[in-house]
């Protein structure tokens, strides 16, 4: 800690104001530790309560006619894939289109600015206003009660655009000038630098914001849950019937357990460990990628 | 000269790729746009025969007001004190990241709370339920044996351990990354020759970071602060799963009697729920919106207001 200026001005200080320091040094540190102290106790908690069912079973079988012990989660990976993969291929277009508008045509123009701070103020929407969003807008056309795999794939898409348009933005903005210059230079017209230079350049940036959002919205919950609902066997058509996804099984599972509750919660934190797994590999490869748009940025 | 130059360039008309990719990106910007529009308006629709039934066909039997005032208590009481216990850790943090951690560190330091972030609520929840609320009986009975006199630890204490108390320490520790993240943005961004002249005059490292780091973060925190209260004021699941809600309207945070929130509500009842009563969690789910988009537009305000000050 005695770095070279403690050393110097160590005479001229007085001892309240070094007290004052140390403390504050002390408390500094403190809370760093102290935050970091959940986090380490509920990877410990998720992994060895869910070790228990993390098995062979879990991962090829559904809870079709399962009560008590055993069943698995497949019918919920699919679920979560078949959901969170219609939500992505919604977000991503309308997203990176949406910030092209925003950045390469509208930059600057005052209903680009409004338009900007709803995406901003829309990234606060809550989860649930999203579920409910979704349902109201299907309950309108398929009457009340309705319950589907789309719905939750418009709620997480609600959630997801304005994600992608920040990040797509931002993105676009560190794409050097002088390369759409260039472009312009050569006679290229505008549509042709934006997607042959501009999106090829940004393009590793876009990918981890993507990926960041799909971590974001793969665990939701509360949206789902009043919109696809639960059910116990594979369903990988997202126009008919319900559709679990792993967060609303976890939730499920603790929430509505038999008797005895031991499988049930077992299977809970199973589901919760997967889904962790998901969710860290997706910020492992959304690291990797923005390495790769560093590498690009710099030469 | 510059007509020259001008004149041919308006003659050439606009190409069709040119069109087609401006029209596109602005009828996605439009979707956007409805999409929001489409929020206030379905759930305003769908709400709508909540809003004009008699007041004994809404749940309680006491009207709409009756309903969501209790839980929009309960979700202002724990989402105030997830952010006044989020925002000082949040500070300390960002100032151990940017200016008392050894460089290489900070860099992977920064990444481990921004972990916390991307845990799914639901785990967070699970969590809170089976490590925190039983770990929290010795605490809340020593404060209610301690500190009983205040109202906030009234008590009695729950013998769960399923309280306000443990529901907003869990949504701090959610709201931690976001609130940390801004913090530290705005420090890093402090001038780094004022750090310097405050060590040439003589000051300790607390006193240079309190004269030219923390002055310059201050708009920063506040709309982190904001920020932080809009994701705790919608989260959910943590919420449902930890507290033993009874709909009381109360300020004791650490009995076994505690008010809901709105989203907490809409989670747990809305599966179950038909005719008006949908109507009603969706009038509430509204409400939940209205006061959403207000905070987070006035956390926007005070980002742009340091904006345009600060350059």
């Amino acid at each position: 800690m005695a770095s070279v200026a403690d050393t110097w001005s160590r005479p001229a200080v007085g001892l309240r104001r070094r007290l004052a320091d140390r403390l504050a040094t002390l408390v500094v540190t403190g809370a760093f530790l102290l935050a970091v102290a959940p986090l380490a106790s509920l990877l410990a908690t998720v992994v060895s309560r869910g070790l228990a069912r993390f098995d062979a079973e879990l991962l090829t079988t559904s809870m079709r006619g399962v009560v008590g012990a055993g069943g698995g989660i497949l019918h919920a990976i699919v679920g979560t894939l078949v959901i969170t993969g219609v939500a992505t291929a919604v977000s991503v277009p309308v997203g990176v289109l949406a910030a092209i508008h925003l950045h390469e045509h509208a930059a600057g123009r005052r209903h680009a600015r409004a338009l900007s701070l709803l995406v901003d103020v829309m990234t606060g929407i809550p989860s649930i206003v999203a579920g409910l969003f979704a349902y109201a807008l299907f309950a309108l056309i398929f009457g009340p009660g309705v319950r589907m795999g789309v719905m939750g794939a418009v709620a997480l898409s609600v959630l997801m655009v304005p994600l992608v348009v920040r990040t797509t933005a931002e993105m676009l903005a560190l794409v050097p000038g002088h390369l759409r210059e260039a472009a312009a230079a050569l006679g290229a017209p505008r549509w042709r630098t934006i997607v042959q230079v501009v999106l090829p350049t940004a393009l590793p940036g876009i990918v981890t914001g993507v990926l960041l959002a799909v971590a974001r919205v793969v665990g939701e919950t509360a949206p789902l849950l009043i919109t696809t609902g639960v059910v116990a066997s594979v369903n990988a058509n997202p126009f008919a019937g319900r559709m679990e996804s792993l967060a609303v099984f976890a939730f499920d599972q603790y929430a509505n357990p038999g008797v005895p509750r031991e499988p049930y919660l077992q299977r809970a934190w199973a589901a919760a460990l997967t889904l962790l797994l998901i969710v860290l590999a997706l910020n492992v490869a959304a690291r990797l990628a923005s390495r790769a748009f560093g590498a690009r940025t710099r030469r | 000269m510059s007509s020259i130059g001008a004149a041919p360039a308006r003659r050439v008309p606009r190409r069709l790729g040119d069109r087609l990719l401006a029209g596109m990106a602005t009828s996605a910007g439009v979707a956007i746009l409805a999409t929001l529009a489409g929020v206030v308006v379905f759930l305003l629709i769908e709400a709508w025969p909540a809003i004009t039934a008699p007041a004994a066909e809404i749940p309680g039997g006491r009207g709409l007001v009756a309903f969501i005032a209790p839980l929009a208590f309960g979700t202002v009481l724990a989402a105030v004190l997830a952010v006044a216990l989020a925002v000082p850790f949040a500070v300390a943090i960002a100032l151990f990241v940017s200016h008392y951690a050894p460089r290489p560190l900070a860099g992977p330091l920064a990444s481990l709370i921004d972990l916390l972030a991307a845990v799914p609520s639901v785990v967070y929840g699970l969590w809170g339920v089976a490590v925190l609320a039983p770990a929290s009986r010795g605490p809340i009975a020593w404060l209610a044996d301690h500190l009983g006199f205040l109202p906030l630890f009234a008590g009695p204490p729950s013998v769960t351990g399923r309280t306000m108390l443990v529901a907003a320490v869990v949504l701090a520790v959610m709201i931690l990354p976001i609130t940390c993240g801004l913090a530290r943005e705005a420090f890093a961004q402090a001038p780094r020759a004022h750090l310097e002249a405050a060590y040439a005059l003589g000051a300790t490292r607390w006193e240079a970071i309190r004269m030219a780091v923390l002055p310059f973060g201050r708009a920063a925190v506040a709309s982190a602060a904001l920020l932080g209260l809009g994701r705790a004021l919608g989260e959910t699941m943590a919420v449902t799963i930890i507290l033993s809600a009874t709909g009381a309207v109360t300020f004791n945070l650490i009995s076994s009697d505690n008010p809901s929130t709105i989203a907490a509500n809409i989670a747990l009842d809305f599966p179950e729920s038909a005719g008006v009563a949908v109507n009603a969690l969706i009038a509430s789910g509204l409400a939940l919106f209205a006061i959403t988009f207000a905070v987070n537009l006035a956390a926007r305000a005070v980002v742009g207001r340091r904006a345009r000050r600060g350059g």
